[in-house]
């Protein structure tokens, strides 16, 4: 069974990739994905640019509307996404635990759909 | 009647509840083993009590009040469910002086029974734990789940399907008898100190909801020592714990860093906790039998020394692993194990004892991994950075990955 772990960060915590903590943070995250592939779950995964870098493009009445993103005005945006292989819903909410967004921001655990998935691409 | 405001009745609401949960559940469904039922009667009468105790004053005895209500509406209950032939007998135990409110005479305390159930071998061992904090303490899915990194849904779910087991599986509420009770009573103390194991953790920082579980899970075992007074391995699991919660502040440094436990200082520890973990240690082995849990008791009372000698003696400590591990070889016990044989016979010694350890059991294993870096970097190996990267990447506890990425450097 295939989860996506989406992360949602504050703005203290983009500006921590790029600042004088970003040793911790990126050590903290390289040591994750480090866990993640031993343990032969990780399937795939990228960090999202901050979210002022985001457009939101939607077809309305005939017209498109171009916005500036992030979509939602939340204190937490998402910051990125890990898909992970594993057998059921509680491996995947240990491995969130473990995340180190879990302790700075929130990590929600969706499971993906590949009945879907496959009738799309079938 | 008594005195008291409302906000006193308020209180004395709170204080009966908690001290009385178990104690009425477990005496309400020792004969239906509907703990469910049990449960649902009992959080009706408690709503009842805040409604008319604040407006008529407390009742001389609270917690026969709230037995007595908590009955009558089960009887309703199993009357409206009209399935009076199967529980006629159940009907007849419960309507004993029911009419009649006894407010002064005490009822049984049936809470072993409920602990032994809730821990029984046909209940999925996962749900031992949360069985426990839920029927005997009262706590809810939503904190339990937390503690348990569980959805409250599911984990509602899982225990309303566990008490489902106990009511129509044929589960007796009863004090196995000697050929079982070592077994039995093992599954409870797991179960309690898995409660305290989450706790500890918690606490650490980690917010799941769940830090004072240490003190539920204290309190179990306080509860179940009064109901087994001569099992030594119930005292030993209560002085472990005891031992444990008198370090509990000394974990943190004033910024809330990590201290690990050999930089601790030990003047921040409880010497009242430490001095009650002693009596209830010294009181267990004078029965002659060890077991898990007072080796381990044991080990944290050598550790407890340092407060006086100043000095931790590993190779006593490392001589109760060996007896522990041949208890129980867990890989909690022989990572313990191994960091023991590092500190009194150097940092080879402890790696020997790491690497008997299969690769399988040890690679989500947070602490092997924590310690295999350390050795490493003692000896100055290289690898003991993808050992710290394994280390940090598998801890929750923000601190402790703090405390590691300093270390790894």
């Amino acid at each position: 069974m295939q989860f996506v772990l989406l992360k949602y960060e504050s703005p203290e915590a983009f500006a921590a990739r790029h600042n004088d903590k970003s040793d911790a943070y990126v050590g903290a995250w390289r040591a994750y994905y480090k866990a993640l592939v031993d343990a032969g779950i990780y399937v795939a995964g990228d960090p999202l640019q901050v979210p002022e870098t985001g457009t939101i493009v939607r077809f309305k009445d005939g017209k498109r509307h171009v916005q500036d993103g992030p979509y939602a005005d939340t204190k937490e945006q998402l910051g990125g996404f890990t898909v992970l292989e594993l057998p059921s819903l509680d491996e995947a909410l240990e491995w969130a635990a473990r995340s180190p967004a879990a302790s700075y921001g929130a990590v929600e655990v969706r499971p993906l759909e590949p009945e879907l998935k496959q009738r799309i691409t079938g | 009647m008594s005195e008291g405001g409302p906000d006193d009745t308020l209180r004395t609401i709170e204080r009966v509840a908690r001290e009385s949960y178990g104690r009425l559940v477990a005496y309400l469904s020792v004969h239906t083993r509907d703990v469910a039922a049990a449960e649902d009667a009992l959080s009706e009468a408690l709503l009842t009590a805040l409604r008319v105790w604040p407006r008529n004053g407390l009742p001389q005895n609270p917690e026969a009040w709230l037995m007595t209500a908590a009955r009558r509406l089960i009887i309703d209950l199993i009357r409206h469910q009209r399935v009076v032939s199967k529980s006629e007998p159940t009907l007849l135990l419960l309507k004993e002086g029911s009419t009649e409110m006894s407010l002064t005479t005490e009822f049984p305390d049936e809470r072993l029974k409920l602990l032994f159930v809730c821990a029984h071998p046909a209940i999925d061992p996962a749900m031992h734990t949360p069985l426990m904090l839920q029927t005997v303490l009262g706590l809810d899915a939503a904190r339990i789940g937390g503690a348990f990194l569980v959805a409250p849904k599911p984990m509602g779910q899982r225990l309303v399907r566990a008490k489902t087991k106990i009511r129509d599986g044929g589960l007796q509420f009863e004090i196995p008898d000697e050929s079982e009770l070592p077994g039995r009573l093992e599954a409870v103390l797991e179960a309690i100190y898995a409660a305290f194991g989450i706790g500890w953790d918690d606490m650490a920082g980690v917010d799941r909801g769940g830090q004072d579980l240490t003190e539920e899970a204290i309190w179990l075992a306080r509860v179940l020592l009064r109901l087994m007074p001569d099992e030594p391995e119930v005292r030993g699991l209560l002085s472990l714990m005891l031992y444990c919660e008198a370090r509990r502040g000394a974990r943190r440094g004033p910024d809330l860093r990590y201290i690990a436990l050999s930089d601790q200082d030990p003047k921040r520890w409880s010497v009242s906790l430490i001095g009650e973990a002693e009596q209830h240690l010294s009181a267990a082995f004078k029965y002659g039998r060890p077991g898990r849990f007072q080796l381990e008791a044991a080990i944290q009372s050598v550790h407890a020394e340092r407060a006086s000698s100043g000095r931790t003696d590993w190779a006593a400590i490392s001589a109760f692993y060996q007896q522990l591990i041949r208890i129980a070889p867990t890989i909690g016990t022989r990572t313990g194990y191994a960091a023991a044989v590092a500190e009194a016979s150097g940092p080879d010694a402890g790696l020997a004892v790491l690497d008997t350890i299969e690769s399988e059991a040890a690679s989500s294993y947070q602490p092997y991994w924590a310690v295999r870096a350390h050795l490493l970097q003692q000896l100055g190996k290289p690898e003991a950075l993808d050992a710290y990267d394994r280390a940090i990447g598998l801890a929750e506890d923000p601190a402790v990955r703090e405390f590691l990425l300093n270390r790894r450097g």
